[in-house]
């Protein structure tokens, strides 16, 4: 029975398996700057991912750039402060840092619903932007800081840094990625998605709705924070605009560009957002948001549940997170 | 026999209408209670007064000796009262099973459980027993926005019933549902809560369905109980019949 079970495992984590391979030989085979930005889109997914995992309790955080901002002024901040450059330390701040700030506002949010509650998350994003913008002597103002890269485990990758800071995102994507999907399998995982249906069922079951969205926006802020983190050590330099309204409406726009029928559809609204911009910036400098747009529009029109649907169309109505747990 | 539920001089108005007025009853254990009564008379505010959702202006609810009054609907879940719903309270986007999953994972204690699957192979086994009794064999894995109005009654039912209560409160539980669905309905429910024992009290407007399944009735009006008395007793009663049913 035990045999069968984990051949049963093996087989339905083959095909991730084989995805995961394939992204590990994928540096090797592209230019440098196509490297870059698989970095930055799989550190930026996890931001995405935390606004999907929002989402599944049927709310929108329109304020998502904080625990960006936190995650990445984490790294700055023990950089500079404290000397630290391990990376596996500076994650493991960076998490702390931002599951302590999403442990604290989530005692609020978790009152709200609907347009108050992604009104209250823009509003804390941009009280943090403020504050990143005037505490020059902190901060360094709308210069921003510039974050050294990390070691990773004690070696400093020197010239092999790009690649590095592409197999320690994979890493951390890869690892996020499995105990996400594990938390949606979870009674917590699936309690959000009663609460989505029907609060008024779950109160009277004797479950707490407020503790149930508290425990999802920490997991939420965890993961936004932890994306922060990774985009400094691969770009270097952090900057306000990290916690700016922008920011957060870009983590909404891939939330619906990718869809949330599975974990790994933030992934793929990531990536594709990334090198839409990219061409799109270059082929036309003045314009490139207008492109976004358009395809942001037909995406709504031909994809109501993202690009994901693409690759899932007959994804179950129910439970879609944890497809694979189904009978 | 002991007193399961019992409302002392309760009180509630919503603006002139009284729906609670000087409201008394006790209910004893294993009762299986129907509450008759024209619209606004107070059936659906006694449910809701002693389910917390509502809090009475005067009086007390005291369940198993145990002041409640004013509690929050999660306290008097919690301490052993469950009720279902005149519109079924579902989970719609989950299935029926998954439905079950829940409520038993929440009856546990263990909602909060972030790591462990929500699916063991012994809450699949319970989940799946309980939705035997209630009747769904090959309808536990269809999502329940898809379930017949019958199926919904029942499931909003079960899931309350999975709770482990030893008090259901059922609002209208055949509305709603089709005249040939009614009585499969609530020879399923009834079946269930006597092989139970639980002690249960229903709202209902379908008289040959609270004569039918009701040991005690209790008739509502203007938020007072003007007649309690075992079916047969009461139907016979020509004053009554001519109140509740109509009849001249």
């Amino acid at each position: 029975m035990w045999g069968a079970q984990v051949s049963r495992t093996l087989a339905g984590a083959a095909p991730w398996l084989a995805v995961l391979l394939a992204l590990a030989i994928l540096p090797r085979l592209l230019p440098d700057w196509l490297g870059f930005l698989l970095t930055v889109a799989f550190a930026k997914a996890l931001v995405v991912l935390g606004v999907a995992v929002l989402l599944r309790s049927n709310l929108v955080s329109f304020g998502h750039g904080l625990y960006f901002a936190a995650g990445a002024y984490t790294v700055g901040f023990a950089a500079k402060w404290l000397h630290l450059r391990e990376a596996v330390l500076l994650i493991f701040g960076a998490v702390v840092v931002s599951g302590a700030l999403a442990a604290l506002l989530g005692l609020f949010l978790a009152r709200y619903r609907g347009i108050f509650f992604g009104m209250l998350t823009l509003a804390f994003s941009m009280i943090l932007y403020s504050l990143l913008l005037r505490l020059y002597w902190l901060t360094g103002g709308t210069d921003g800081m510039v974050t050294a890269p990390p070691t990773i485990l004690g070696v400093a990758p020197g010239a092999a840094a790009g690649r590095a800071h592409y197999y320690l995102t994979l890493v951390c994507l890869a690892l996020a990625l499995a105990l996400t999907r594990r938390w949606l399998g979870s009674p917590l995982g699936y309690l959000a998605s009663a609460i989505r249906d029907n609060e008024i069922r779950v109160e009277y079951m004797g479950a707490s709705v407020r503790q149930g969205i508290y425990r999802t926006y920490l997991l939420s802020g965890v993961l936004g924070g932890l994306g922060g983190c990774l985009v400094a050590f691969s770009v270097g330099h952090i900057a306000p605009e990290f916690s700016y309204w922008t920011q957060s409406g870009d983590f909404v726009f891939v939330t619906v560009l990718g869809g949330y029928a599975s974990v790994f559809a933030p992934v793929m609204g990531s990536v594709v957002f990334e090198l839409v911009r990219n061409y799109a910036y270059a082929l036309s400098p003045y314009t490139w948001q207008m492109s976004l747009g358009a395809i942001l529009l037909l995406i709504v029109l031909f994809l109501p549940r993202g690009l994901w649907s693409l690759l899932a169309p007959r994804a179950p109505v129910s439970s879609p997170w944890t497809s694979s747990s189904r009978r | 026999m002991d007193v399961v539920l019992e409302a002392v001089g309760l009180a509630k108005s919503f603006g002139a209408v009284k729906a609670a007025d000087d409201l008394s009853v006790r209910i004893s254990s294993g009762q299986i209670v129907g509450i008759v009564g024209p619209n606004g008379s107070g059936k659906t505010t006694f449910l809701n007064l002693v389910t917390g959702y509502l809090s009475p202006a005067r009086g007390q609810i005291y369940y198993l000796g145990k002041e409640i009054t004013g509690l929050h609907p999660r306290q008097v879940t919690r301490l052993g009262v469950a009720r279902s719903f005149q519109v079924p309270q579902l989970y719609t986007s989950l299935t029926v099973l998954e439905n079950m999953l829940v409520a038993l994972v929440i009856r546990s204690g263990r909602q909060g459980d972030c790591w462990r699957a929500l699916r063991t192979r012994a809450r699949l086994a319970e989940a799946r027993r309980l939705l035997e009794k209630f009747g769904f064999g090959d309808e536990s894995g269809q999502v329940v926005r898809t379930l017949p109005e019958g199926g919904r009654k029942l499931l909003d039912v079960a899931l309350s019933f999975a709770l482990g209560p030893r008090l259901l409160l059922l609002d209208e539980p055949t509305s709603g549902v089709s005249a040939a669905e009614k009585f499969r309905v609530m020879d399923t429910l009834i079946g269930v809560i006597r092989e139970s024992g639980v002690t249960s009290v229903f709202v209902e407007h379908d008289m040959d369905v609270v004569q039918r399944y009701a040991e005690r009735v209790l008739v509502f009006s203007e938020g007072r109980i003007i007649a309690d008395d075992p079916p047969g007793a009461l139907f016979a009663d020509p004053i009554v019949r001519r109140y509740i049913l109509g009849e001249e």
